[in-house]
């Protein structure tokens, strides 16, 4: 194993709105190590985007990350920095790529421009060195001959093309972790591809660590070599990727892994659907947050479940889930990586 | 975009047409006859009549019309009955005032609306934000011969800082200005609140944000320019707005420009000057209009003419 780059212990970031406190993030641990890929997997409204926006310090009003809380990275604790402090690392040594490619660049600038200002906020260097960077980052990220892309305005590029800016405008200094929100969800299947293996290409090329945001368990397979899964604004069950695939010792993700159709699967055959809704982040459950969706749940789990370490695993739950669950899905998953969506 | 600049100045021809067709109208309407405001109390029938021809006011209205839009496409704004030279010299004698006090009140009022708007979008809700809502609905409901008479009594009666009329000096343009641009701040204030409330909710901000670059530069070069179209908009509309307001605080400050001409030449009935300031102020007036929309292609690369 390699040295942590990122590590998140009881992350906590609430929301305070008219309607009460929304804690989208209630004690998150995590750990992203130096050259690896790890995979936030959960639901809608499980709290991943907030988490990354928490380690970016892209949390505003009336979102506050909550006194206790830590982010330490590169041996730097993040919380409780000033904001003119956070931009020093914030698209140098830790960035981001969205999950809209279509919206995510200023539509009055051309992408050269755009660029340019991302290499220029961090490195003293001349407008026309910045320009040469920006054709070699272009090239980088695989956008055809991009000398003349950079005068073009992002309405002139398709979704695929956005995201290949918005990825070299998060590379272009270097960064030692770069933070990926969901940023193959708005695209075609094919284009999803061709992403993916680009930031696998360019994480072996530049050796940079990948925080990636997903709901999309096909992605995992694809990317993850840690997998994090998140539900109800807590990590339930963290590990080696191959492992937590294959293997899943919380109910959640076990009941992640059947809900993912299989090609090849009769049509007659149903999908296995996790019943009811994730609970609101005003009021989450006392005890077990999945409890009322879960198929093994006993009277144990209206307390709050300890994590538990299971092998290489780390699960919050009250199960000795080696025992019950975890049987039968391998195979389903390794499918599932490969022709999900 | 050339062809476009062309379609719109063609689609400005019948506009202006009726600007002078109706000028033309309401000039008759109104009740008071030139020849006897000008020929005076004592004179005769005959002295009337004979003036009334002299001004080219002796056939019917039909043939008015007719005489003065033939002159009007050949370019001649008649001669004004008031004072015997030709309409074009007068207003060309009072254009640089106007243009001068319009300019500068336009600029005043983007300068200080956009910063109030700016600065109300970003601490939205606070109080800062509401003391700032406050000033721009004050700045919206004052009509401007009012805040022109308050202006006055304020600075040049009560403190005598500033003078209360005429154009002698740099000091004399200062109230002028604050008077006209006085509605559009709180307008064009407003505008850019909601404009920049809107434009610093979208998805690019946060990514910009992302770049770690300095919050100036993230407001301005981004927020603000992407919220300029709206903005531009209203400033456009505000121009019209501006001029109305010009022939007011003209006439309160005793500014010698095209406002004051409209109304002096209203009250002395002379037909040919009213019909060719309005001429002149509808004119420009397109122009403006014309000019915003050329602008919004350089504001938003999206929108290209054709």
């Amino acid at each position: 194993m390699t040295e942590p780059v990122l590590e998140i212990r009881d992350l906590r970031t609430y929301f305070h709105t008219i309607r009460g406190v929304y804690r989208a993030v209630d004690g998150v641990d995590l750990t992203v190590r130096a050259g690896r890929t790890l995979c936030v997997v959960g639901e809608s409204g499980s709290g991943k985007s907030a988490t990354a926006l928490s380690v970016m310090g892209l949390i505003e009003a009336p979102g506050e990350i909550q006194p206790g809380s830590r982010i330490r990275f590169d041996g730097q604790e993040l919380v409780g920095l000033s904001d003119r402090e956070h931009r020093r690392i914030r698209g140098r040594d830790l960035s981001m790529i969205f999950q809209e490619p279509m919206t995510s660049l200023d539509p009055v600038y051309p992408v050269g421009h755009q660029i340019v200002e991302a290499i220029r906020a961090h490195q003293p260097v001349s407008r026309k060195a910045a320009l040469n960077r920006a054709v070699e980052l272009m090239a980088l990220v695989g956008i055809p001959s991009p000398e003349r892309r950079l005068w073009d305005y992002p309405h002139h590029l398709s979704g695929g093309m956005r995201q290949r800016v918005m990825i070299s405008i998060a590379l272009s200094s270097h960064p030692k972790l770069l933070v990926a929100d969901e940023p193959t969800t708005a695209l075609d299947v094919t284009i999803q591809a061709q992403i993916l293996e680009l930031m696998r290409d360019l994480q072996k090329k530049m050796g940079m660590a990948i925080m990636m945001i997903t709901h999309d368990l096909g992605v995992v397979a694809e990317m993850a070599d840690d997998v994090a899964v998140m539900y109800a604004g807590q990590i339930v069950e963290s590990g080696i990727a191959e492992e937590v695939l294959t293997n899943p010792r919380h109910p959640y993700t076990e009941a992640l892994l059947h809900a993912v159709p299989v090609l090849g699967m009769s049509r007659d055959e149903p999908l296995r659907v996790i019943p009811g809704v994730v609970p609101s982040p005003l009021e989450w459950p006392a005890g077990c947050r999945f409890a009322a969706r879960c198929r093994y749940a006993h009277e144990r789990c209206a307390e709050p479940p300890p994590t538990a370490t299971v092998g290489r695993h780390q699960t919050r739950c009250w199960l000795p889930v080696d025992r019950s669950i975890g049987t039968g899905s391998a195979t389903r998953t390794a499918a599932a990586g490969e022709v999900n969506r | 975009m050339l062809s476009y600049v062309a379609r719109r100045l063609l689609i400005a021809v019948p506009t202006l047409f009726g600007v002078a067709t109706v000028s033309f109208l309401l000039m008759r309407i109104i009740p008071g006859d030139p020849a006897r405001v000008m020929a005076g109390p004592q004179a005769t029938a005959e002295d009337v009549e004979r003036l009334r021809q002299q001004l080219g006011l002796g056939g019917s209205i039909w043939s008015q019309y007719v005489e003065y839009i033939t002159r009007l496409m050949q370019g001649d704004l008649m001669v004004s009955a008031r004072t015997g030279t030709p309409v074009i010299d007068e207003i060309a004698a009072r254009a640089q005032a106007t243009v001068t006090l319009a300019v500068l009140a336009i600029v005043v009022a983007v300068v200080v609306g956009c910063t109030l708007g700016v600065l109300a979008a970003l601490r939205r809700d606070s109080v800062v934000d509401l003391i700032l809502s406050g000033v721009s609905v004050f700045g919206v409901s004052m009509p401007v011969y009012w805040v022109g008479l308050l202006l006055i009594m304020l600075f040049s009666v009560q403190l005598g800082w500033l003078p209360a009329g005429g154009s002698d000096s740099w000091a004399s343009v200062v109230l002028p200005t604050v008077a006209l641009s006085f509605f559009a701040v709180g307008f064009i204030s407003r505008q850019t609140r909601s404009a920049m409330v809107e434009t610093m909710e979208l998805d690019f901000i946060r990514s910009v944000r992302a770049k770690g670059i300095s919050r100036s530069a993230l407001v301005i070069r981004h927020g603000l320019r992407n919220a300029a179209l709206p903005i531009m908009t209203v400033v456009g509309l505000q121009f019209g707005q501006l001029l109305g307001g010009a022939v007011l605080t003209e006439t309160i400050f005793a500014w010698p420009g095209l406002g004051r001409l409209l109304i002096d030449s209203i009250s002395a009935r002379d037909f040919a000057t009213v019909q060719g300031t309005v001429f002149v102020f509808a004119a420009a007036l397109i122009l403006v209009n014309l000019l915003t929309d050329i602008l919004y292609a350089y504001a938003d690369p999206r929108i290209r003419y054709d």
